[in-house]
């Protein structure tokens, strides 16, 4: 049985294909269109999802929509009438949108689906899975465990803002939900607003950002915007948000209590107060979160939890409910946001629709095969499109691919790497990465001024051998997918001197923390992905070359793209990256780039090319 | 037609039948402000998510 799951129209539109109960294949819309957090119809996706498979729309059995617009209609309704007059502004903007386009959505649907087949049977074949069930789904369903609670968190679904699921076997039941507009998602999101980052994609740069500042604003945030249960549930008082009825995530009542304006992103700077602000918002985040943990804990006795939806990429408060031990094991959806509703929709399809057995993969493995669930490309194509795209390039083997790119790293240059399948999710896992060596104290402002033109704030996470994990962090257990903040290792770190514990903000960010200073964030803290053999033996055996090269079993990943890109797809979209920052070599499958030996000619402008998010 | 036929399922199955009133009023109110303007560019509002 072929089930085709798709999210779309909102934002990360993606589409995932399972057959017979195995995901073959998954990918974000906005890697083909090139444009980052698309939204539109995902039919680059869709088409690659089908090929991959070798099989035409028609042959799918069901196509499964990750969302139900009438019930999410009904809550934009419900939000109106209960704030009326209020929100009239809201309306007006909403209306439009939702009468011509959204509340359609299912004729839009078989209209484009009818593009690949017009004589597709959407009637019979097209299902609605709500949100938070198709988020559920996609942590449950690949999840190495039998049995698991299952919390999914996000911004809003349809109404359900927090959801916990109790998944056993093929099945996997809400048993209860927090509403809309009482969410996590929005209220970290009303934060971000408010320290002047683009909402929906500014979160990590709020996460990123919390080190640099004290907590002293997390009772503030608990005696008054937030209305915190044993439980963990919640409830936000809507006097001061602006979510519901206005177009902007915080009002001016929220300004007062803080004492200082929104942040504009283009003419204020950032100061100790938003790195104080970012702090306590995400230990406030840490705290829900934790108790939400609990309470589920008491409540059904798992042992096992799975996690999806947008606050499951916090990393930071998964690494710190991982130490609580509250669960024996817990597993999170690499793409836990909005794009893998493709995935847990058509898994839902699969085993709740239609019933279908689920086959759990064994020696605590999950069914993700390591998120590489997109586009890879032969060494024969990827030689005839660098050529094309006028790359000159040397062609190495096996062998001499990865001692050349552990050599290179080693010589702290920047690395281009894309081979093998495209990840699913937003993170890099080295499939389509930047790498770089982690012992180097430029390597942080290098790679975000330089090659990301980003932020120099922003912290870089490490690939590090999963044998050699505890060697270098405080964590024994796996995190593939880069979604768990450790402690670097005691013994790793380096003691600060008395005038460098006084430094405030970013200052503390030239002051190198441990032996792997690219990757130790201001509070000794890492983003872990630790690497597999069986899952990318090619990322491996690179680790393992540069282990032999410099001792060091870790890498700097990050992903393969500029500020405002979306990660790269195809070799084209490496090369033309390549040519647009300062990345010094490129290895694309066996074909190895240096950039002194390229056309000057084809160099690009990307530091302006995207728009900032 | 279908449409309709879905809403009113929609309505049935939730019981909120209370909504019709409403629905129709919003409609066609929301109808004249579409009708006053061109653009159906989603804006950013987190209602709309």
């Amino acid at each position: 049985m072929r089930i085709l799951g798709i999210s779309a129209l909102y934002h990360d539109s993606a589409c995932a294909l399972v057959v017979d109960g195995t995901v073959v294949a998954a990918a974000q819309e906005e890697r083909f269109s090139r444009k980052k957090h698309d939204a539109g119809f995902p039919e680059h996706a869709i088409a690659y999802c089908l090929a991959e498979a070798g099989i035409q729309l028609n042959d799918v059995d069901h196509v499964v929509f990750y969302d139900k617009p009438f019930l999410k209609f009904e809550r934009l309704l419900e939000t109106y009438v209960s704030f009326a007059p209020k929100g009239f502004t809201s309306f007006k903007a909403a209306m439009p949108v939702w009468l011509k386009e959204k509340l359609f959505q299912k004729d839009l649907l078989s209209r484009e689906l009818k593009r690949f087949a017009n004589d597709f049977d959407w009637l019979n074949k097209l299902l609605f899975a709500e949100h938070h069930l198709s988020h559920a789904a996609s942590a449950f369903f690949p999840s190495p465990f039998e049995d698991a609670a299952v919390l999914t968190m996000d911004g809003v679904g349809e109404w359900t803002t927090t959801s916990l699921a109790m998944g056993s076997g093929n099945r996997l039941e809400i048993h209860k939900e927090l509403h809309f507009p009482h969410s996590l998602g929005l209220l970290y999101s009303a934060f971000t607003y408010y320290t002047g980052f683009k909402v929906n994609s500014g979160e990590y740069k709020l996460m990123g950002l919390a080190p640099y500042g004290e907590p002293k604003y997390t009772k503030l945030i608990l005696d008054n915007l937030v209305d915190l249960k044993e439980d963990g549930s919640f409830r936000l008082d809507q006097s001061y948000f602006d979510y519901c009825t206005g177009l902007t995530m915080t009002n001016d009542r929220f300004a007062a209590l803080f004492g200082q304006p929104v942040r504009r992103a283009d003419k204020d700077q950032l100061t100790q107060f938003h790195m104080d602000i970012a702090a306590s918002i995400q230990e406030v985040t840490e705290i829900i979160v934790s108790k939400l943990c609990r309470g589920i804990k008491a409540e059904t006795g798992a042992k096992n939890l799975c996690l999806a939806g947008g606050v499951a990429l916090n990393c930071v408060a998964n690494g710190k409910i991982l130490r609580q031990g509250i669960f024996d094991n817990i597993w999170i959806q690499p793409a836990a946001g909005d794009a893998g509703g493709a995935l847990g929709a058509a898994l839902a399809g699969y085993h709740l629709f239609k019933g279908q057995p689920r086959q759990v993969a064994g020696n605590g493995k999950d069914s993700m095969k390591g998120s590489y669930l997109g586009p890879v490309f032969e060494q024969a194509d990827i030689e005839a499109r660098l050529t094309q795209a006028g790359a000159r390039f040397s062609v190495l083997g096996e062998d001499e691919v990865i001692a050349a790119t552990a050599q290179a790293l080693a010589d702290e240059k920047a690395v281009g790497w894309m081979q093998g399948r495209m990840e699913f999710g937003p993170r890099a896992l080295g499939g389509r990465s930047i790498l770089g060596d982690p012992r180097s104290p430029s390597m942080q402002k290098t790679l975000n001024l330089k090659v990301k033109y980003r932020e120099s704030f922003r912290p870089f996470a490490p690939s590090v051998l999963r044998e050699d994990v505890a060697e270098w962090f405080d964590l024994d257990g796996d995190s593939p997918y880069m979604l768990l903040v450790a402690p670097v290792a005691e013994k790793h770190r380096r003691v600060m001197t008395e005038d460098e514990n006084k430094l405030f903000g970013i200052d503390k960010l030239n002051v190198p923390r441990s032996s792997l200073p690219a990757i130790t964030h201001v509070d000794y803290s890492a983003r872990v992905q630790t690497i597999h053999a069986d899952t990318n033996p090619r990322y491996h055996a690179l680790i393992s070359a540069f282990k032999g090269l410099t001792g060091c079993g870790v890498v700097v990943n990050t992903s393969f793209n500029v500020r405002g890109e979306p990660i790269v797809c195809t070799p084209e979209d490496a090369f033309r990256c390549f040519m647009g920052s300062e990345i010094e070599v490129l290895v694309v499958g066996n074909c190895f780039l240096k950039k002194e030996e390229q056309d000057e000619g084809l160099k690009l402008d990307y530091k302006n090319a995207f728009e900032l998010d | 037609m279908a449409f309709l036929i879905e809403l009113w399922q929609f309505l049935r199955e939730r019981k909120k039948f209370w909504l019709l009133p409403i629905l129709i009023m919003m409609v066609v109110f929301g109808g004249l402000i579409v009708l006053s303007q061109g653009s159906a560019v989603a804006p950013f509002i987190y209602t709309l998510f």
